[in-house]
């Protein structure tokens, strides 16, 4: 009577046994490549603030390297000189703006072989790197980056930027990160009084905004570059420079 | 005949259409978007009191329903509080305030604190853990001197000699911070918030329209309405009108009502069915 239970046929072929681990047909569980898609950024960078004057640019940002909330790399400079005509400046994921540094300086380097009297132009630069970011987004594996490129050609300043998304823009004003919130109306303001700038002026308004971003923005450091590019006087990097902090409110809050 | 007796309601916030709303979105009938009002506020204590600020923008989502409306309200003689958040939250936490501040006044027969407003407010919204969606800049002159005090929707406080709330704080905190000193005399304390709402209306998408500002001294108070209108509407070039004969008449025909016959049908009034 038991007979035909106990030597019943399988119901199914080729499907999962009891007890047993089932792999599906047609998915392979190992990655055919290791690449990260879409990443998180590690160490990052805060604001740029950037201004565009009469007869230059000036591009400025602090020296912190952020490790998420923890004010790791008190000295992470991140306002590069790329020629006589351009400075970039970067915020975001420190290490992809070392990798995107690397390429760039390496293009100079390459260029400087040639020898043949043509110099990277900021608008050029601005141009590539705009094609590099749309591209890797792309891909979904985007350099987490936010550049600012300033520089002069045909006798003109020009200021532009770059994202992560490779959304780019160019304007008399361009502010990164908090800056874009805290830095911009302040800027805007500015420059709708006075419209010609002097690089004197400029450079005021932008310590200004660093100033102010120190005391508002939680993921900022008191040193900070400043980088202009002036007709007369070419590309020049300062830093690090302190903020003037102004604490006497202190006093006065219950 | 008997008057059924309505029963207290219970303390507390009542979660019993929660799950009735969730429903109806499961359905497709989402919850339709409260008023908020994006918003610009702003605060500052000068040498002889406060000074508040508001932009006059209240948007639902990104339309904006009203162009001017007034984020500037009365709690007491000496005390006036400006909203940001949630309109009806801000409009009636204020109004109910208030009322609890007059009758307070009458029972103590003094002058209502800055104070007392602040923890009324605070003891409120902490209650409804946030649910009141109601960011606060209230200030005003009492015995003890100006104060300014900011309110979140949770229910902390802080106590500032200078405050912004709202989507454009961070436009209005960055002009405070580069411009803001404890020397203000009247007329820098009310540029510099002008300024402020300013930077909020033209930076920030949540704010606009014009800015509305209250001066509150020792005995007596300022409320400007519009003290600047920072956004015109813009004016008409031209008349659009057509003029009378731009359209040629090629021909008319009149056709007259003819009265057929009139009659009077009276109608006496029942009386009310009261049982």
């Amino acid at each position: 009577m038991f007979n035909s239970v106990m030597n019943a046929p399988p119901f199914w072929h080729n499907g999962p046994a009891p007890g047993a681990f089932y792999n599906f047909p047609g998915a392979s569980t190992t990655p055919q490549d290791f690449r990260q898609h879409s990443q998180a950024p590690v160490t990052t960078a805060t604001s740029i603030v950037a201004l565009q004057y009469k007869t230059g640019v000036v591009i400025a940002g602090d020296m912190l390297g952020s490790y998420g909330s923890l004010a790791r790399y008190r000295n992470c400079p991140r306002i590069l000189k790329v020629n006589d005509n351009i400075i970039l400046g970067a915020g975001g994921d420190y290490a992809d703006f070392q990798y995107v540094k690397d390429i760039i300086e390496q293009k100079i380097i390459d260029e400087d072989c040639l020898d043949d009297g043509f110099k990277l132009k900021p608008k050029s630069l601005y141009c590539w790197l705009t094609r590099i970011m749309y591209n890797r987004r792309s891909k979904f594996d985007p350099f987490w980056n936010n550049f600012v490129v300033g520089g002069i050609q045909d006798g003109e300043p020009f200021l532009g930027t770059v994202d992560k998304l490779g959304t780019a823009y160019a304007d008399k004003i361009i502010c990164t990160g908090y800056g874009a919130y805290i830095a911009v109306p302040l800027l805007r303001d500015a420059v709708e009084k006075n419209p010609n700038l002097t690089k004197v002026e400029a450079r005021q308004l932008v310590e200004k905004c660093m100033e102010v971003l120190y005391y508002r923005d939680a993921r900022s450091f008191p040193k900070y570059q400043i980088a202009t590019i002036d007709e007369t006087e070419g590309a020049v990097v300062e830093g690090p420079i302190d903020v003037n902090q102004n604490w006497n409110l202190a006093h006065m809050i219950q | 005949m008997s008057v059924l007796c309505p029963e207290t309601p219970a303390p507390g916030f009542s979660f019993a259409n929660c799950k009735r709303n969730a429903l109806l979105e499961s359905k497709g009938f989402p919850v339709p978007k409260a008023t908020k009002t994006g918003t610009t506020i702003v605060g500052i204590i000068f040498k002889d009191g406060v000074i508040l600020g508001a932009d006059t923008r209240a948007t639902e989502d990104t339309t904006v329903s009203d162009k001017n409306c007034e984020k500037i309200h009365y709690l007491a003689p000496n005390m006036y509080c400006c909203g940001a958040g949630t309109a009806a939250d801000t409009e009636q936490t204020t109004q109910m305030i208030s009322s609890q501040l007059e009758l307070h006044r009458l029972f103590t027969n003094r002058v209502a604190r800055v104070a007392t407003a602040n923890q009324m407010l605070k003891q409120y919204l902490f209650r409804y853990q946030g649910h009141i969606g109601a960011a606060l800049v209230l200030g005003g002159v009492d015995s003890t001197g100006p104060h300014l005090y900011s309110i979140y929707p949770h229910g902390s406080t802080d106590k500032l000699p200078y405050t912004t709330m709202g989507s454009g704080s961070l436009a209005a905190m960055a002009v405070f911070e580069s411009r803001w000193n404890p020397d203000l005399e009247e007329e820098e304390g009310v540029k510099l918030v002008r300024d402020a709402i300013a930077a909020g209306i033209f930076n920030d998408l949540g704010s606009g329209s014009n800015v509305d500002i209250c001066i509150i001294r020792k005995g007596s108070v300022d409320y400007r309405r519009t003290f600047d209108e920072a956004n015109k509407k813009g004016v008409r070039q031209s008349s659009y009108r057509y003029p009378k004969g731009t359209t040629a008449v090629l021909s008319s025909k009149t056709i007259d009502v003819e009265v057929v016959d009139v009659t009077v049908h009276p109608i006496e009034p029942e009386h009310m069915d009261t049982a």
